[in-house]
């Protein structure tokens, strides 16, 4: 057997994977440097503007929610027929755009991606984000805001009365809480070595002071890393089921009613993958915007955006398996509800939604095949925009055109959103780009330590210097 | 009690692999090792011995996921016994979902506690640096100074020898 290793091939090394992970020869120092900086200095005139547009954006949807919560659901365009629209859809979209986060941190960490490391941080934050902005529409949605704390069990003077344990909507309540708490725990224990640099570093000193409380007295003690390499990976091997449990539950909330077009077994693994699909497009905006504010182009470098564009094309084809599938099923079911229901999504009053999503969630993330594309940012950033757009349709298509033709013609009903519903919307954009600019500028968007852990694997000449003239026994004393 | 303290500084993960290998074959005895990185060679160079914080996780999540399936029944089909859509009381299979997220919930927050406890990390603990820029661009190494073998000087000059770019002594 061992003369195998002797006949091997020497290995293939495509282009993409030959170039450096950071680009420019790094050393420790500079690192902390570069990632750095951008907190240290007064943010560009860029960052700014995109904030205040966001801040607009979230303003507009604070008046549109306070609106909605003092007059009542009705301000919504649903009706008898089309109990669940806009919100759900809002709800479903950004759940799954926080997958991605969990994919780059936890499962990409224990498939040893060292290409992770310049991109977790960010996706962590994000994830975080886009789940608060989940977590708006359902509770709005329960019309009564003011007792959404009534879905945890808990000892009350209603009985006591407990949850329906059997609801997927309580499944729901339950998996995104412990999603959300345990994203935010992985993302700080993450941030814990950093603050300790931007403590020792800063030249700020109310800055130091923050960093300094915030990181625990972390010192860098190997005693304390190898725990907490530990810690790490129990969190990412915990979080890598999680994501998959958080989608797969929201799949339930529809794929356990008995309404056609949501009735159906394909839903959870047809709901993670579009989960992750979306989340990777929105990690891809969101690195190119950040890497482009924060001037951070050697650390989010063309390979990262390259091994993030072969994930999206990877899942879009998942995705664009299960539409067929799904199709393929309701079909050949012989239940003419199924039938009419499919036939409906891309033939009936939606099926400008229905094809929207199809062109681009299926057809447009083809050109990334082509390595071209992926080497240029620009198309790179379009794609990505068009794929969030077409999985926003997505969730839009499964609720809507379910829902709006059921099985008595009589009841059927068209749905559009109201102003208050599109408002809602844009506020929740608004909340999660305020969050992700903050994010950018109060905390490194690289995760420091992570990326000095992998600078060895870069450059490996950098780390070994002058080892060669030094004598084996000049050890002994 | 104090003691005096030998801290060899060094610039790269390897020479300080090597400083600590070097340290450990002559006996000196090796406090504590610091640096900007977490670093498996340095770990394993160190001999820790291995953590055990997994097993805290695995009672953790044993323990929530007991009680939550023990919760779920208790209140579904003891409690307040509620006939829903004529599903049994006690509906076990529905109650998979609540139940593992309940045990995710637990050995992960356990998790961080438990490494927070063990390694006395706690906000207002004053960190104490053995030098400055190990949570930057250094590695430190500190070794006690034991006995009458240890002799400052030779030692100096072996982690010199090892590559180190300071060594300092220190009164702990």
């Amino acid at each position: 057997m061992a003369d195998l290793a002797v006949t091997r091939p020497a290995e293939f090394v495509p282009d993409s994977v030959a170039r450096p992970l950071i680009e420019g020869e790094k050393s420790l120092s500079t690192v902390t440097r570069d990632v750095l900086a951008p907190m240290e200095a007064r943010p560009t005139g860029l960052w700014f503007a995109a904030l205040t547009a966001s801040v607009a954006l979230l303003a507009i949807g604070a008046v549109a929610i306070a609106y909605q919560i003092s007059t009542g659901v009705g301000t919504w365009g649903l009706n008898r027929t089309v109990g669940w629209a806009f919100d759900i859809t809002n709800f479903v979209f950004w759940i799954g755009i926080g997958h991605a986060g969990t994919l780059i941190s936890a499962i990409l960490f224990l498939l040893r991606q060292r290409w992770r490391t310049s991109v977790n941080r960010a996706a962590e934050a994000m994830t975080i984000f886009a789940v608060m902005c989940a977590g708006i529409f359902p509770i709005i949605h329960t019309g009564r805001p003011w007792f959404a704390y009534w879905m945890m069990p808990y000892p009350n003077f209603r009985g006591p009365l407990w949850v329906n344990f059997r609801s997927p909507l309580v499944w729901d309540f339950f998996a995104i809480s412990t999603y959300f708490t345990v994203s935010a725990v992985f993302w700080y224990i993450g941030l814990l070595p950093d603050l300790a640099t931007i403590r020792d570093k800063s030249k700020s000193p109310w800055r130091r002071r923050v960093a300094g409380l915030l990181s625990l007295g972390w010192t860098g003690s190997y005693r304390t890393w190898q725990r907490y390499e530990v810690v790490y990976l129990m969190l990412a091997g915990l979080g890598t089921p999680l994501v998959i449990s958080v989608h797969t539950i929201v799949s339930w909330d529809f794929a356990t009613a008995l309404m056609p077009g949501w009735h159906a077994t394909i839903f959870p693994p047809y709901f993670v993958a579009g989960a992750i699909f979306s989340g990777m497009a929105m990690v891809l905006t969101l690195m190119i915007i950040a890497r482009k504010l924060m001037r951070l182009e050697n650390y989010i470098t063309l390979r990262h955006l390259d091994a993030m564009s072969k994930l999206v094309i990877a899942t879009s084809g998942i995705v664009g398996l299960a539409y067929l599938t799904e199709f393929f099923t309701a079909l050949y079911s012989g239940n003419p509800y199924e039938q009419f229901v499919f036939m409906n999504r891309a033939m009936g009053p939606y099926a400008w939604a229905y094809w929207t999503m199809v062109a681009c969630n299926v057809l447009v993330p083809q050109f990334l095949w082509f390595s071209r594309v992926r080497q240029t940012v620009a198309a790179i950033f379009t794609i990505s925009i068009l794929v969030n757009v077409g999985m926003w349709f997505e969730r839009f298509v499964i609720i809507v055109t379910s829902l709006h033709r059921d099985f008595i013609p009589a009841n059927w009903f068209n749905y559009s959103p109201t102003v208050v519903e599109v408002a809602t919307l844009l506020g929740s954009f608004g909340l999660f780009f305020t969050c992700f600019l903050l994010f950018c500028r109060f905390l490194p968007v690289v995760a420091v330590a992570e990326v000095k852990g992998v600078l060895k694997h870069t450059w490996p000449h950098s780390h070994v210097s002058s080892q060669d003239e030094r004598k084996p026994e000049a050890a002994h004393v | 009690m104090s003691s005096r303290r030998l801290i060899g500084v060094f610039e790269h993960e390897q020479e300080t692999v090597e400083a600590i290998e070097a340290s450990r074959q002559h006996g000196f005895k090796v406090i504590d090792v610091f640096g900007p990185h977490g670093s498996h060679e340095i770990e394993r160079a160190m001999a820790l011995p291995p953590s055990r914080i997994p097993w805290v996780v695995f009672v953790l999540g044993l323990l929530g996921a007991g009680l939550k399936v023990w919760f779920e029944f208790w209140t579904t089909a003891q409690d307040w016994p509620l006939n829903v859509g004529g599903k049994p009381f006690n509906s076990l299979p529905a109650f998979v979902p609540v139940t593992f997220e309940v045990m995710v919930l637990f050995a992960a927050v356990s998790a961080v506690l438990a490494f927070f406890a063990v390694s006395r990390l706690f906000p207002g603990r004053k960190a104490v640096l053995p030098v400055d820029g190990v949570t930057d661009d250094r590695f430190a190494l500190v070794l006690e100074q034991t006995d009458s073998t240890f002799d400052v000087r030779v030692v100096t000059a072996m982690l010199y020898e090892l590559g180190a770019v300071h060594v300092q002594e220190q009164l702990a």
